[in-house]
């Protein structure tokens, strides 16, 4: 029935015309930079990390309170954290850094945490491909294959890792973590891919102090983006030239 | 006499099947039963390969981010752990649990769950997560740089 396979086929090209011009219509009548429908959509389950993407993160230093932790509790939190009592070994993915300028005695109060390098030196030096960069910016450890030698954690300048050198139990089920491997912040990947922002960030948003921006470095129209180019920014270390995906306001 | 025995024995295994023959003479585990109707995959299938299932789903969450249920091993705490009577979750390989039947019948060692979590996420009680004296201590979480 070769009219009606036709009209079918119009139907469906019909059907896609109005949506692209539906999407085109939202984009166009909002204004400038505020989009109705984001171009970076929401994945579906089945669907890799996409390498047009770069996920980053901008910290608002000047918005950063001091003696604030909640993005480091809530990290905590989300990936079941718990301290040995060894403050030098304990597991931490993101911590605070007090500095103080010693001439105009200005505070600066500030998150640390791995940096997401695009070049990153734990995955150049890492002998069993365990430290990885995702395709999306997302540098990770893959824990099946880390075999705990710890040069990453020499090799990282942000001093970002950490080792597990206990046994563990009651870990949650998002943040698998065991003996003998490196650990560090993963933006909260399991978060990340399910469309949800990192726990620091949420955390941080929820006490109000809105100091920290997750988003798509790659979508010029994304909130982070937006943020980049209003705000003067630097990376930390930017002499080493990684291209890091966290980047500092008012540092 | 004997021949009669034979047909006997003979029409009872016609009427029971082999299996239930071998079960007789084969102590079999019977792990606990999981929640609904089905697993993910016919059970016989996933007796045998449930283990490169879960490898697959492994490396493609973890390199891909691919985030599908079906092969998931959160997915499987979700319908395999079993509750205590304080209703607290059991862990799904401690002793006579779903896991640990099988593995423990077949004298097969799991590395899973030294990182793995063996319960779905369960609330904790607060003392638990930092010790009093080390959460009013500032510096240990606030790790001041030198």
């Amino acid at each position: 029935m070769p009219s009606n396979n036709a009209k079918s086929n119009m139907n469906t090209e019909r059907r896609v015309f109005i949506g692209r011009a539906g999407a085109a219509a939202a984009m166009l009548t909002l204004a400038p930079g505020v989009r109705l429908v984001d171009l970076a959509l929401a994945r579906s389950a089945d669907e890799p990390a996409s390498d047009q993407m770069r996920w980053g993160m901008l910290v608002d230093a000047t918005k950063c309170a001091q003696g604030c932790t909640e993005c480091v509790d809530a990290c905590n939190e989300e990936f079941g954290l718990e301290g040995m009592g060894r403050p030098k070994t304990d597991a931490q993915y993101i911590r605070k850094i007090d500095l103080k300028d010693k001439t105009t005695g200005k505070r600066y109060s500030l998150p640390v945490m791995c940096q997401h390098c695009e070049t990153a030196p734990c995955v150049d030096v890492c002998p069993t491909g365990a430290s990885f960069r995702r395709v999306d910016g997302i540098v990770l450890v893959d824990k099946h294959i880390c075999i705990g030698c710890r040069y990453c954690m020499m090799a990282c300048p942000f001093k970002a890792r950490s080792f597990v050198h206990e046994n563990l139990t009651n870990q949650v089920p998002e943040a698998p973590r065991g003996k003998g491997t490196v650990e560090s912040c993963t933006f909260c990947v399991h978060r990340v891919d399910r469309d949800r922002e990192p726990a620091c960030v949420e955390a941080c948003s929820k006490a109000g102090h809105e100091a920290l921006v997750f988003g798509d470095m790659n979508d010029p129209g994304s909130r982070l983006s937006q943020r980049l180019r209003q705000l003067p920014n630097r990376q930390i270390r930017a002499d080493l030239g990684l291209n890091t995906g966290v980047r500092y306001h008012g540092v | 006499m004997r021949a009669a025995t034979a047909v006997l024995s003979w029409a009872l295994i016609c009427a029971t099947g082999w299996t239930a023959v071998a079960a007789a003479d084969t102590p079999m585990p019977t792990p606990p039963r999981g929640k609904g109707e089905q697993c993910v995959e016919p059970t016989d299938v996933m007796r045998r390969d449930h283990m490169r299932f879960l490898t697959h789903q492994r490396d493609e969450t973890m390199h891909r981010g691919i985030r599908t249920k079906k092969h998931s091993l959160v997915e499987c705490l979700e319908c395999h752990t079993r509750k205590d009577t304080q209703g607290k979750f059991l862990p799904v390989n401690a002793e006579g649990e779903f896991c640990d039947v099988c593995h423990d019948y077949s004298g097969v060692t799991m590395d899973c769950f030294e990182c793995h979590a063996t319960t779905p996420r369960q609330p904790k009680p607060a003392s638990a997560r930092f010790p009093a004296e080390l959460g009013s201590d500032i510096s240990f979480r606030l790790r001041i740089a030198p």
